[in-house]
């Protein structure tokens, strides 16, 4: 074995334990999310990713710093992922002029310009044509860039998805169009809301190079969005992902869920994304029982610190209230 | 030397196509064909098809693509063909160039400009006809314009695009013909109402396609030893009412001249903000002509009996000066 080698198996083990790592901070994120609504400390709606993270962490790990990402009302992961601290979007949360945007937008929308992270869009679809935007900038300026859309299956029966396909197609702009499919729609199962629920093929009917993967799976989104990125920035042309994935709670806190079958949710649990990577790892002989606690512990103590500097921060005043409705006056 | 409208917002156009590489022109049929209403007519030839884009018929995929190349550093002007169809791209402007500086805390905004054609008079039925300004007006995060004079459709463009937020110019149709001198200084503000014309015993207030009909109007009147001040609104949003108290302070009287339907009109936020300011200086109640509330018939004798008509002002004029 030469030394490049196990340079590159300990590189391999040190990226799966940070996924791991993440994930674990995506799950302890959004379960004390739930446990703070329930306290009253966030309101509004609020969706969980809670069984999706191997989509948000798989994916983001394999795009650049400096590309764009834009994501959905289910986003605290994507947030997360780009950088955006935990206090910040926790903060958010509460409401806190702390918060990655002061407090205005909340749950559904975490912003963090530096990062490139476009939201936090709570219009199904709404990114899309944003999307198609920033690509056309980008091409318009010479810049290399991919721009990475996320978005539910259920995006995928708006007109703004077929609107931004063809026009990404037809201008050959570098979008990768990342479609979480949870096989619902809120309520609405994907055989109940697209006549080709062959997502793929749908997207492959714009000349979009269109692939499918196991969202539970983080090595294999991240492989396989590492592919579908390199092939949209060799060509300069758009490629879409399809992550197989489930949410584990309810759409947001106010779904009672009643339209999933509890054996199917049971089901998917045992495919956890979580779970299933860190038997692969132990089997693998890369993380022991103790390597795992350690990373569930910083986890929580991150989350916990999170949780104490939102309840700590300030409100916005109410003086406040109108800022940044236009462009002050004295900004022009 | 007297110009179009047309022609005056296309010289606007190719200067702001020249000064600025961020600048790029995108939406139906403004390239090859020229424009709906022929106002970029020539401007393939000058700048090519990469900023004189031509777009397939998805309104709210090309707005909201222009609302994303705004955010990606570029100074895109957006063409939708008429307001009625701007309703397609309702969820780019207002769900999203509206708000996407508030909800991210002031951490983006949007430098767009959408045109698009307005209004009726060319007989284009009920779904190329209607006046829907105030739709946009009611939205907080963009600015409403409305030129209706070769001077500001000359002018406004360039304010236009240098104002970070998301600007909407609404153009008339039946302006588009319109011929005057281009006066030497063209250049404008996008933050004041115009005083067209000055008088003493009523305040007309109106804007875009009805600018004509009021001067008109007030002309017929003038003969009559009726003085009417008229105001062009030029920026529907935020109204500048510093302009109207003013006039209206002085005048004791006021009516509004709106092609919109009454019902929820701009003139009756308008009224409203009379009231709100000017109530003890009134002489007389404030009153509207706007069009009838019918969706614009075809017919020609139709369309006009449900459009403001300069008799219907006059009308209403004598009506609140009791004449």
């Amino acid at each position: 074995m030469n030394p490049k080698t196990k340079t590159q198996i300990k590189e391999t083990q040190v990226a799966s334990l940070k996924m791991l790592a993440d994930m674990l901070r995506i799950r302890h994120m959004e379960e004390k999310c739930a446990e703070v609504y329930g306290a009253g400390k966030i309101r509004g709606f609020l969706h969980l990713y809670i069984g999706e993270e191997a989509c948000a962490v798989g994916a983001l790990s394999a795009l650049a710093a400096e590309d764009n990402v834009l994501a959905t009302y289910r986003e605290h992961a994507h947030a997360l992922m780009r950088g955006v601290p935990m206090r910040a979007i926790m903060a958010e949360m509460y409401g806190k002029a702390a918060g990655c945007c002061r407090g205005h937008g909340g749950s559904m929308h975490l912003f963090d310009a530096g990062r490139r992270f476009y939201g936090g869009n709570a219009i199904v679809g709404g990114g899309l044509p944003l999307a198609v935007g920033l690509a056309l900038a980008d091409r318009m300026q010479g810049i290399q860039r991919v721009t990475a859309c996320f978005f539910g299956e259920g995006a995928m029966a708006e007109g703004a998805f077929h609107e931004s396909m063809n026009l990404a197609a037809l201008w050959q702009l570098p979008v990768l169009f990342c479609c979480e499919n949870n096989l619902y729609a809120m309520g609405t199962a994907l055989a109940r809301s697209e006549s080709q629920p062959d997502l793929c093929a749908k997207a492959a009917s714009y000349k979009v190079p269109a692939v499918k993967v196991d969202g539970m799976d983080v090595r294999a989104v991240h492989e396989t969005t590492l592919q579908a990125a390199q092939k949209v920035r060799a060509n300069g042309g758009p490629a879409f992902v399809e992550y197989a994935t489930y949410r584990y709670r309810a759409h947001s806190m106010f779904d009672p869920d009643l339209y999933r079958d509890k054996a199917e949710i049971a089901q998917w649990k045992q495919r956890g994304p979580i779970h299933s990577f860190t038997t692969q790892l132990k089997a693998a002989g890369q993380l022991t029982e103790a390597d795992f606690l350690v990373l569930d512990a910083r986890a929580e103590a991150e989350v916990a610190d999170a949780v104490a500097f939102a309840e700590a921060a300030d409100l916005e005043p109410v003086s406040e209230l109108l800022r940044d409705v236009c462009t002050p006056a004295e900004a022009l | 030397m007297k110009i179009t409208y047309r022609e005056a917002l296309r010289l606007a156009l190719h200067e702001a196509m020249t000064a600025d590489p961020r600048v790029f022109l995108m939406g139906e049929d403004v390239g090859s064909y020229g424009g709906s209403y022929a106002v970029s007519k020539g401007l393939l030839d000058a700048f090519g098809p990469e900023r004189i884009r031509d777009t397939p018929l998805s309104e709210l995929g090309f707005v909201g693509a222009g609302v994303g190349a705004a955010l990606g550093g570029m100074r895109p002007i957006v063409e939708v063909m008429t307001v009625n169809f701007s309703l397609l791209a309702l969820d780019a402007i207002v769900n999203t160039a509206a708000t996407l500086r508030h909800m991210s805390g002031g951490q983006f905004s949007v430098p767009l400009v959408v045109r698009m054609a307005t209004g009726a008079g060319r007989q284009l039925a009920a779904q190329h006809s209607h006046s829907l300004e105030n739709w946009y007006a009611h939205v907080p995060g963009i600015r409403v314009l409305a030129p209706a004079t070769v001077a500001d459709a000359r002018g406004m463009l360039g304010p236009a695009l240098a104002d970070p937020d998301p600007v909407i110019i609404f153009e008339h149709a039946q302006l588009y013909n319109m011929e005057d001198a281009l006066p030497s200084d063209w250049h404008c503000d996008i933050t004041h109402a115009a005083v067209r014309r000055p008088g003493t015993q009523l305040t007309l207030i109106t804007y875009g396609g009805s600018l004509p009909k009021a001067l008109q109007a007030a002309q017929e009147l003038s003969g009559e030893g009726i003085e009417v001040e008229v105001i062009d609104l030029r920026v529907l949003r935020p109204l500048d009412t510093d302009t109207i108290n003013r006039s209206v302070r002085k005048t004791q009287h006021a009516i509004i001249v709106d092609e919109g339907w009454k019902t929820g009109s701009l003139a009756a936020e308008i009224m409203a903000q009379i009231m709100e300011n000017c109530f003890f200086e009134l002489d007389a109640p404030v009153a509207r002509v706007c069009s009838e509330e019918v969706p614009i018939p075809y017919a020609k004798h139709l369309e006009e009996a449900a459009l403001p008509q300069v008799p219907r002002i006059v009308a209403a004029i004598k009506e609140v000066l009791h004449v």
